[in-house]
Parts: C-alpha cells; sequence; structure tokens
C-alpha cells in the first residue's frame, strides 16, 4: 500500500512536470506564431502582404501577348486628416514592363503630421510577382500643413506571372503614425524608397 | 437552489468491500458550513460544486438568450438597443461556452472519473479546491462587465480584433481577464484530470479498459493543454495591443487582424470538440447500459476520438473560407474538414450497432442519450454542408451557422451532460430522479430545442445575418417560431432543476448497481456512494468489459 502510494506519486509529479513544461511550450508556440505567420506571408505572398523594400529592374523582354489591368484603391483611415488620390485608377501594363502612376497625398488639416500607406495586393498569387522600384510605401511620410505633395509609384511585373492572372487590385490604406522625432530620424535611412 | 448535492454523510465507512473502508480515521474534524465547501477537497463535493455552478450560469445564460429571442420575436426595435442586444448575444455565448459546458464536463469528470477507475479522489486534491473556486470569481468579474461605463464585451464571443481591441469598450481589459481565469482554472483540471488517469487506476485496469468517459475526458484533457495556452497568447496579445501600444492585430503598426483569426480558431475548433467529446464518452456509457449490451467497437471508439482531436488542428481555417484565403488553402481546409466525417460517422454507426438486436428500455438517461445520437448528427451534416468552401461563402455568418452548431451544442454537448446527470443521480443522491417528471423534461425539452432551432436553418438559408437586432419582414415567420421555441424550452428547464431538488431530497431508494445494464466500476460501491470511496483499491474484473 505505502509502496504503491510513492510510485503513484512519483508518476503524479511526473505527469505534471510534463504537462506544464506542454503548458509553457504552447504558450510560447503562440508567440511565435506571430513571426512565423509573417515570414510565410511574405515569403509565399499570401494574405496581400508585399515586401515594402525596393526591388532593381529586371530588364526582361516585355511579353506584348498579353495585357494585365492593374487597379489601384485608395483608402482613408480614421485620426488621420489626409487625402489620398491616383492619377488614374486603373491602367493596362504588359508583364515585363515597367509602368509609372503618381498618387497625390493632401494635408487637409493646417497642422503637420505623419502619416503611412499600407499596401496589399489582390490576389495574393500576385503578390510576389509585382516588383516596386520606388514607392511610397516604403516608409512613413510627413506633410506639412496644408501640403499636397505628388509621388510615383514605379513597378514592374515579373513575366512569370501565372497565365491566369489578368487584373491585379492594389490597395492603399493611410493610416496615422504617431511617434517621437528621435525615432524619426532613426529610421530614416533605412530604405531605399524615394523619401518626401 | 440550496447546495444540498451530495447527501451530507456523517462520514460512515462503506461496508462492501470493494470500496474499502478506512475513511474513519484522519478525516475527524471537518470544517462546517460555508467553510466545508470553500475548504473541501474531496472530489465528490468539488464535483457537486461545479455542477450547481454550471447550472447556475446555464440559467444566466439562458436568459440573456431570451432577451436575443425576445427582441428578435418580431421585425423592429421593440425591447433592446442595439449596442445592448450585442452585449447579449456576446455574453450568451461566452457564459453557455465558458461557465455552463464546460464546467458541467468538468463536474462530471470530477465525480466519476475516480469511482470509474476505482481511485480514492483525483491525483491532486487541493489543486482542485483552486480551480473550481476561480470560476466564481472569473464570471463575477466577467458578469461585472455589463455594469461598466460602456457597457460588457459587445463584439461576439469570437471577439474578433479590431472590434475587440481598438472599436471596444473600456471594460474589454476585465473581459481578458476574466478569460484568463477561466483558462487557468480550465488548464488546472486538465492536468489533474491528466494526472489521475494516468497515475491512479485500480491495479489491473489497462488503459484499454477505461470506461469510454474516463477515454474521452483524457483526450479532452490534452486538448485543453494544447489549446488553453493559445487562447491565453490571443488574448495577451490583446490586452498589449489595447493597453500598451503593440500592434499585433492592427495594421496601421504592421500588424495583420487575418492573424487574430487565424490563431482565435487554432483555439477555438479544437475547443468545441472540448465540448463534444466528453458528450461522447457518457452517450457510450449510457446505451450499452439501458440496450443491455456491451459497447460495440470499444477500441474503434477510442481510436476515433483521438483522431476526431487531432484533425480538429489542421482544420481551423474553415471558419475564415471568406477571409481571402488562397486556392490551395481553401481546399485543404474543405478536405481535411470532411475527414472529420469519417471518425465521427464511425462513432455514430458504433452506437447504433450497440442498439441493434438489444433490449432497450427507455429511461429518461437513455431518452436523452437517443435524441443526441439523432440530433447531433443532424448538427453534422448542416456542418459538412457549412465545410463546402464555395457553399460556406453563401452561409457564413447566417442564422444557419446559428442553426448548425446550436444543434452540436444544445441537443449535443447539454442533453449529453443531462442524459449523464439523469443516469448518474441515483449514484450521487442515493434516490432515482423522478421518472414521470424526467420524462416530461424531456419531450419538453425535444420539442423546444427544434422548435427553436430548426427554424433558424431555413432563416440562414434565406440569407438571415447572424447577430442582428432587426431583420427585412420576409424572416418574421422563421423569428416568431424560434422565439416561442426559445421560451418553451427555456421554461421547460425548470422542470430538470425541480427532478433535481426532489432527488436530492427523497424518492425511490437505489441500489448500488440503480440500472441492470450498468457494468462500469462506479456500480460496485453503494448508492449514494460515501464520502470515500475505493481507499482500498478494488480489485479490477474485466470479463464484464469489452474484450
Amino acid at each position: 500500500m505505502a509502496d504503491n502510494n510513492s510510485v503513484q506519486s512519483v508518476g503524479v509529479r511526473r505527469t505534471v512536470i510534463r504537462t506544464v513544461a506542454a503548458l509553457i511550450g504552447m504558450f510560447a508556440f503562440a508567440f511565435a506564431l506571430v513571426p512565423l505567420y509573417d515570414v510565410f506571408c511574405r515569403v509565399t505572398g499570401l494574405n496581400g502582404k508585399v515586401d515594402t523594400t525596393a526591388k532593381a529592374i529586371i530588364h526582361e523582354e516585355v511579353d506584348q501577348s498579353r495585357y494585365i489591368t492593374v487597379q489601384f484603391i485608395t483608402r482613408g483611415s480614421a485620426g488621420l486628416p489626409w487625402q489620398m488620390s491616383v492619377e488614374n485608377r486603373q491602367m493596362r501594363v504588359h508583364p515585363g514592363q515597367t509602368a509609372e502612376v503618381d498618387f497625390t497625398f493632401t494635408n487637409n488639416s493646417g497642422a503637420e503630421s505623419w502619416g503611412r500607406a499600407v499596401p496589399s495586393v489582390s490576389p495574393s498569387s500576385a503578390t510576389t510577382h509585382l516588383r516596386k522600384v520606388s514607392c511610397f510605401c516604403f516608409q512613413e511620410q510627413q506633410l506639412q500643413g496644408d501640403e499636397r505633395l505628388t509621388i510615383p509609384l514605379i513597378f514592374q511585373l515579373a513575366r512569370d506571372l501565372p497565365k491566369d492572372i489578368n487584373t491585379i487590385t492594389l490597395v492603399y490604406t493611410l493610416y496615422p503614425v504617431h511617434h517621437l522625432a528621435k525615432d524619426i530620424s532613426k529610421n530614416d535611412n533605412n530604405t531605399i524608397g524615394d523619401s518626401i | 437552489m440550496a447546495p444540498k448535492l451530495p447527501p451530507q454523510h456523517s462520514l460512515q465507512h462503506s461496508s462492501t468491500a470493494v470500496a474499502g473502508g478506512h475513511s474513519q480515521h484522519g478525516h475527524a474534524a471537518q470544517p462546517k458550513g460555508i467553510m466545508r465547501w470553500l475548504l473541501t477537497t474531496n472530489h465528490k463535493e468539488i464535483g457537486s460544486l461545479y455542477l450547481i455552478f454550471s447550472l447556475v450560469m446555464f440559467f444566466v445564460g439562458g436568459m440573456f438568450a431570451l432577451v436575443v429571442r425576445a427582441e428578435l420575436f418580431q421585425p423592429g426595435l421593440q425591447l433592446v438597443e442595439p449596442e445592448f442586444f450585442n452585449q447579449m448575444t456576446t455574453m450568451h455565448g461566452l457564459i453557455m461556452v465558458f461557465a455552463a459546458v464546460m464546467p458541467a464536463f468538468t463536474g462530471l469528470a470530477n465525480w466519476m472519473i475516480p469511482l470509474q477507475i476505482g481511485a480514492p479522489d483525483m491525483a491532486l486534491p487541493r489543486l482542485n479546491n483552486f480551480s473550481f473556486w476561480l470560476l466564481p470569481v472569473a464570471f463575477t468579474l466577467l458578469l461585472s462587465t455589463l455594469f461598466m461605463p460602456g457597457g460588457g464585451p459587445n463584439f461576439g464571443w469570437t471577439f474578433y480584433a479590431p472590434l475587440s481591441t481598438t472599436y471596444a469598450p473600456p471594460s474589454t481589459t476585465f473581459f481578458i481577464l476574466a478569460l484568463h481565469i477561466a483558462g487557468i482554472s480550465s488548464i488546472l483540471g486538465a492536468i489533474n484530470i491528466i494526472a489521475t488517469i494516468l497515475n491512479m487506476r485500480a491495479p489491473g485496469m489497462r488503459m484499454m479498459d477505461m470506461p469510454l468517459f474516463v477515454w474521452t475526458w483524457l483526450i479532452t484533457a490534452f486538448l485543453l493543454i494544447a489549446v488553453m495556452p493559445v487562447l491565453a497568447g490571443v488574448i495577451t496579445m490583446m490586452l498589449m495591443d489595447i493597453n500598451f501600444g503593440t500592434s499585433f492585430f492592427d495594421a496601421a503598426g504592421g500588424g495583420d487582424p487575418v492573424l487574430f483569426q487565424h490563431l482565435f480558431w487554432f483555439f477555438g475548433h479544437p475547443e468545441v470538440y472540448i465540448m463534444i467529446l466528453p458528450a461522447f464518452g457518457i452517450v457510450s456509457a449510457i446505451i450499452p447500459t439501458f440496450a443491455r449490451k456491451p459497447l460495440f467497437g470499444y477500441a474503434s471508439m477510442v481510436y476515433a476520438t483521438a483522431a476526431i482531436a487531432l484533425l480538429s488542428f489542421l482544420v481551423w481555417a474553415h471558419h475564415m473560407f471568406i477571409v481571402g484565403l488562397p486556392l490551395t488553402a481553401e481546399l485543404f481546409f474543405m478536405y481535411s474538414t470532411m475527414l472529420i466525417a469519417v471518425p465521427t460517422g464511425v462513432k455514430v454507426f458504433n452506437w447504433v450497432t450497440t442498439l441493434f438486436r438489444g433490449s432497450i428500455s427507455f429511461e429518461s438517461p437513455m431518452l436523452f442519450a437517443l435524441a443526441f445520437v439523432v440530433l447531433f448528427t443532424i448538427g453534422g451534416f448542416s456542418g459538412l454542408m457549412l465545410a463546402i468552401a464555395p457553399a460556406d461563402f453563401q452561409y457564413h455568418d447566417t442564422y444557419f451557422v446559428v442553426a448548425h452548431f446550436h444543434y452540436v451544442l444544445v441537443p449535443g454537448a447539454i442533453f449529453a451532460i443531462m442524459a449523464g446527470v439523469y443516469y448518474w443521480l441515483p449514484k450521487w443522491t442515493g434516490h432515482y430522479p423522478n421518472e414521470r417528471l424526467a420524462q416530461c423534461h424531456f419531450w419538453c425539452s425535444i420539442i423546444g430545442v427544434n422548435l427553436t432551432f430548426f427554424p433558424m436553418h431555413f432563416a440562414g438559408l434565406a440569407g438571415m445575418p447572424r447577430r442582428i437586432p432587426d431583420y427585412a419582414l420576409q424572416f418574421a415567420d422563421f423569428n416568431l417560431l424560434s422565439s416561442i421555441g426559445a421560451f418553451f424550452f427555456g421554461a421547460s428547464q425548470l422542470i430538470f432543476v425541480l427532478v433535481v431538488v426532489m432527488c436530492v431530497r427523497g424518492g425511490k431508494k437505489a441500489p448500488a448497481k440503480a440500472w441492470e445494464g450498468a457494468e462500469d466500476l462506479e456500480w460496485s460501491v453503494p448508492s449514494p456512494a460515501p464520502l470515500h470511496t475505493f481507499e482500498t483499491p478494488p480489485v479490477f474484473n474485466r470479463t464484464h468489459h469489452h474484450d
């Protein structure tokens, strides 16, 4: 009986240690999923997440045989008194061709503010074939009070774009950025996209 | 109702040889009154506390549902503000999931697992006390948010970000804390159950000799260990997004609201099986008893339960078909979801085959168990319809989904809990429940449940969205029926309370083996089960069991 009890309590202790280890592991796993998800999305282009670093133009032969319709959608967000507009809502390009489109940012308030346009691409299978040479979305932007600014987006569609894709939609959503001045200067040089 | 469960034995020691008899010494000075319940480490008393708590919360959550159904009785806004309506749908879901169904199963586990495996108590009795008393704290906190400025949680029980972060009421931090406490309670309960089952079985009882209720709970406890920490992680991220300026789920700061849904459903889908696997175990105990035949396919039942548990980790994104998944993912989650129908079908087949050529009698536990098999299967079929990704584009967030999960949870989980209560009440109280009233409760419940939830299928297929306080006129008739059914179902649960209270106070005396066909170890101890049982481990006799 006593032997049986001590065997049991050793067993119970071992089970408890193992389950607690599993619990800690799963809690850590939940947090590990955040960067894993981000990396997974960037590598595969899933969820329309585009790489926000500039790509060099690939000089490849333009595929004259097909046209791709590229649509642009701009959206404001609560808390930022800016307006964002695009010169053409839609354009037709060949794969391999470099294209440029102008976006205009207007600060409707009298005060300076910081904002950032966060991009998303649909369908997500096109994401990795969209190469942005220069984009305002690479970094945060500053607009003085009542300032109006036009910035081009230069992009290229890779020739290996899947055959079933005829239309690509780029969505830019404007978000306010609140941070301290010293952080801004630190972030200034870490992208090679054009700055304002 | 007074906490009369279980009957207060004056520490009598049990007389049968099987139950052992060392209960006198060492337990002499037991606290009386409220302190007895606050400090108890006895698995039977803690089991009763869980069950009573869950019954109270079942009525609280039920009242919230009736507020919702009263508002939806006819089109237009009559009774409550839309903001309050949202709080009612949210709180109904949260209370029913975390405070009614889960504690009820834990209560049954506390009462029955030691009795079914021949153990004197749970492995960690003091932890058991702590994990119960966390629950009243958690849900008092959660319910108190209804009285806070800005109201309680109003974002649905799935609390999708950014509804639950950027646009949430100020009370959300309390909601997070309440859920953390409830989660810790579930985790501690799961540790205790695993430790008990793995280490404290009667000598000679192998894993494959355990009753299915023990098996299904063991697998459920592993699911809890795997996913409750993920829930804790998600709500911690929400907490940090709300209060500490992080951007886990905020696109403005580089986060992603879709990530919330992935993480939530990675917890959420195993969670829905946590609420059904113990029900499978209860039904697998009751059907063989009242068919007077051993369970057909015992081993396949165990493997099917394990298969369902493993598959539950691979199907989470079927809740997110319209979020913009790539085609490959839609197909993967569609087929893996449909695959779950295979082990579930094995279970239903085994129950039906157990009934085949059985000598069946229809006492109240059996009625609820049979209703479970039929109505849970209907819920399973609507689940298969929802699994079809292209069809789900239409069904998503409609009343069809509401109909589906209420069919698997109400006549599924809750009917199984009630079947278990009627089945084990003679063991708990020493009296049979009043059979006439119990049958009345059964028939009222089955009419009420179908009248409430069956019309929701049609409203949903016709396009009625869920979580709205007002709706288009063409849905008026379906909603009228649902509301009448809901009030009828709610009222008939009062019969259940009446039966339980009457059974605690008296009734026809039950022998140790209260049901003719019952074979498991719990029927070898006297009815009512004395406070201390199996202090000397019983001799486990395999001959009666599944071979």
